[in-house]
């Protein structure tokens, strides 16, 4: 394989990981930080005890983040030193300011809240947790600044070879982040809230600590169904906008190669990619049209449009992403979404009538609901990023000149493999804590274990 | 002064503060299995680095941060030049930092053993990589006229580096010593300071033999402040052996503080106005002026610098008052 495949797949795989703790850390720290600042003003010890036992789930997770996001940080110059030469002017800048800004607060912040239980007064544990939950929603904005400028670059001018920043504020106020960054966030807060309710309901069928995971549940559904209701509603007026900014992206999630007006929507489709046509689809009239300009007509560009338009402006070449994958990936996104927008509003009805606890099957269903927003954020960002290929930077740079000159692809191969292993030894561990302290139960986690016995254990035997 | 030079000093403080905070956490890391005998022993040599070791590494992100928005060709081919040692560092800090979280989330004596493990290893493989990264760094690597690495892995471990390497290695050990001697309570922290009172014997040759090597295999004493500082360094490590020698570890931690921030500081006085020497040809060389970021990105990186670091240097401080007291087996969070 290829320098430049084998950097793309780690990438790949590293970005992936690391985004499958993210999510919950965006809503997990808000909900820990709410269920404290509810102990705090009313007293009431169950919240304490809500904020400790998802406090714990919360910091499994969160080491998992932090220690993965190094490397997101590190193989910008590893693999990817064209890249980094090429616009480190623009895209250093938000990563820096996040270090800064964000992650300095968030891990301080995080040593005095695991620490601080008996050291600070209760407002001032509360406030630790706040500004941990803050700080890592402005690191997901500062980060998102930052591919945002791979998706839409602004407030740049080419000169000496490479991207340099004329405008930090049109870098602050780039339409693309305006749109990601809510349906980022609000998609951590989703997959949060199905975390909460899905350990919740596995615990209410079991009868164990009624009252406390009843409020537990609650406070995950009402975070559920507004952040997923949000969510869709951002990701619709996304999608429009991508239709202008990135139209080859849009086109490949609806493998709609040819313009047409009004534009069907493709609900499944065989792709034949060499062909540029589907071999077989199940179409719906003027969808399309509707979904991007919010009226049953109008010009919807097809592929094979985009990409003579391209060639006139880029020069030959091949502009067309591999279609099949985002193409699938946009309906798995799509589709997990509205899953999870059918159990939240039916668990909001259920808990009206009082009957959540009467309907197994949906408690049971809420259990298995919880990879449902991991599926959604994976394949979202899928779209997203496989949807930009060829391009590192759209329009600026193609991602085959962005690799590093100096690295073999042995060398990539090998950090490759080293990653993939240690991410999985890892998330076998991870899994294994989480379903251990998911499954036991608050009350072991309310009095700080006596140490036990001190044992004799050599470490080298 | 010119935001280039300013920067130039902003990246070496941002070393010096990451080396500084974290190399004590790295030796109470690497020191792990040789103070701590029992589990409860291991947990309250963890515990004394537990609210601030997180905290401490964002220093190094907040480094590589400023490389990437003020030296981006310094950042690229640092970053991809050092490639495979990069690598082992990310993995060393990746399987460290999940070892804190999760050593004690399970009672299973193999678990445990396992997860210290990982905090000894991943807390002395970047310690000795550091060291043999920045003597590198000042020693000159082979970079070609289009700032591109064209050595190997192997290329970075020279006798010099590896000595280099040992000394950053020996120098957090009894930074992350002494610290435990200070944070911890009764039989371990004598324990801890025995330990450093043997580690300096090593140590102090070691360091003096990277100086004597460093006068020959690098330019850094052609700068007369530079060579004076790093002379300086070792007189620091030699009067942080006297005074705990003395009892006084508080001081002693303060000096041995010193010969970390003054190794520092030599390397990159030394390197000034370069931050990468090429071996090949000294006009190839990456400077503060070839591998920077436009002006413009400068400045607003600058503002932001200069609004944020003061605040980060508040509430950071503010932790270490906070969990001011001694380590005991009463309370164990990790």
């Amino acid at each position: 394989m290829s320098e430049l495949l084998l950097a793309r797949w780690q990438f790949g795989v590293t970005t992936v990981y690391h985004f499958l703790f993210v999510p919950l850390t965006l809503g997990l720290s808000i909900l820990v930080a709410i269920m404290e600042t509810i102990y705090v003003k009313t007293g009431n010890e169950t919240y304490k005890k809500m904020a400790q036992f998802w406090g714990k789930l919360f910091l499994i997770n969160f080491a998992m983040g932090v220690v993965t996001g190094i490397v997101q940080e590190f193989q910008f110059g590893m693999n990817w030193s064209g890249y980094s030469r090429f616009v480190g002017d623009i895209f250093g800048a938000p990563l820096a300011v996040e270090a800064l800004a964000a992650f300095f607060i968030e891990s301080t912040f995080i040593g005095l809240w695991i620490f601080g239980w008996d050291k600070l007064s209760k407002v001032q544990h509360a406030a630790a947790i706040w500004l941990v939950a803050f700080a890592t929603n402005l690191s997901a904005f500062w980060i998102l600044v930052a591919n945002s400028f791979m998706q839409q670059p602004v407030g740049y001018v080419l000169k000496n070879g490479r991207a340099e920043m004329t405008d930090f504020f049109a870098l602050l106020t780039n339409p693309h982040v305006l749109y990601q960054f809510p349906h980022t966030v609000l998609s951590g807060f989703a997959t949060a809230a199905f975390f909460v309710m899905g350990i919740s309901a596995y615990h209410l069928l079991r009868k164990n600590y009624l009252d406390f995971f009843r409020r537990s549940f609650r406070l995950g559904l009402i975070m559920g169904v507004i952040s997923i209701l949000l969510v869709t509603t951002v990701g619709h007026f996304q999608g429009q906008h991508l239709v202008n900014s990135q139209p080859m992206k849009m086109a490949a999630a609806e493998a709609h190669w040819e313009s047409a007006d009004p534009a069907p929507l493709a609900l499944v489709a065989f792709i034949d990619e060499k062909a540029q046509a589907n071999s077989f689809e199940i179409k719906i009239p003027k969808l399309l049209s509707f979904l991007s300009y919010n009226t049953f007509s109008g010009e919807v560009k097809g592929i094979k449009e985009i990409q003579a338009e391209y060639e006139a402006k880029y020069g030959p070449g091949n502009y067309i992403p591999p279609v099949t994958p985002v193409f699938w990936s946009f309906r798995i996104m799509v589709g997990a979404g509205v899953l999870m927008i059918l159990l939240a509003l039916y668990g909001l009805y259920l808990t009206r009538k009082g009957q959540l606890e009467e309907k197994a099957w949906f408690l049971k269903a809420m259990l298995w609901a919880i990879p449902l927003p991991y599926i959604a954020n994976t394949s979202g960002w899928l779209v997203a990023e496989i949807g930009r290929q060829p391009w590192i930077v759209q329009g600026l740079q193609k991602v085959e000149e962005a690799i590093s000159p100096s690295v073999s692809a042995g060398a990539v191969l090998t950090t490759l493999v080293g990653f993939t292993v240690l991410y999985g030894a890892l998330a076998v561990a991870d899994v294994y804590l989480l379903t251990k302290y998911a499954k036991q139960g608050p009350e072991e986690t309310i009095t700080p274990k006596s140490v036990g016995t001190s044992k004799e254990v050599s470490l080298w035997t | 002064m010119d935001l280039n030079v300013l920067w130039f000093i902003l990246v070496t403080v941002l070393f010096i503060g990451f080396f500084f905070l974290e190399g004590f956490d790295y030796g109470v890391g690497i020191l792990l299995p040789v103070i701590g005998k029992t589990d409860t022993e291991r947990r309250m040599i963890i515990n004394t680095i537990g609210p601030f070791w997180d905290g401490n590494e964002v220093w190094m992100l907040t480094a590589g941060g400023a490389l990437f928005a003020a030296f981006p060709n310094w950042y690229a081919t640092l970053f991809s030049g050092f490639y495979l040692a990069l690598f082992l560092i990310l993995a060393a800090l990746i399987v460290r930092g999940v070892a804190f979280e999760f050593r004690s989330k399970d009672e299973n004596p193999t678990w445990r053993k396992c997860w210290d493990r990982m905090i000894f290893a991943g807390s002395l493989i970047p310690a000795l990589l550091w060291g043999v990264a920045m003597t590198n760094l000042i020693r000159g690597v082979p970079i070609d006229d289009k700032m591109e690495y064209v050595g190997t892995f192997w290329d970075l471990l020279s006798p010099y580096t590896l000595v280099g390497g040992l000394a950053g290695l020996l120098v957090f050990a009894l930074h992350g010593a002494i610290f435990l001697s200070l944070k911890i309570e009764g039989e371990l922290a004598e324990r801890s300071r025995k330990t450093a009172l043997g580690l300096f014997i090593i140590a102090v040759p070691v360091f003096i033999l990277l100086i004597v090597l460093s006068y020959s295999q690098t330019d850094i004493f052609t700068k007369l402040g530079a060579g004076l500082i790093f002379c300086g360094a070792a007189v620091a490590l030699l009067l942080a052996y006297w005074f705990l020698r003395s009892g006084k570890s508080g001081l002693a931690f303060v000096f041995n503080g010193l010969t970390i921030v003054f190794s520092t500081l030599a390397i990159f006085w030394g390197l000034f106005p370069r931050v990468m020497v090429s071996s090949l040809n000294p006009a190839w060389s990456l400077t503060i002026y070839n591998a920077s970021s436009s002006s413009y990105t400068l400045k607003i990186m600058t503002i932001a610098a200069l609004i944020l670091v003061p605040v980060v240097l508040l509430y950071q401080g503010w932790t270490y008052w906070v969990f001011r007291q001694r380590v005991n087996a009463k309370h164990l969070e990790y």
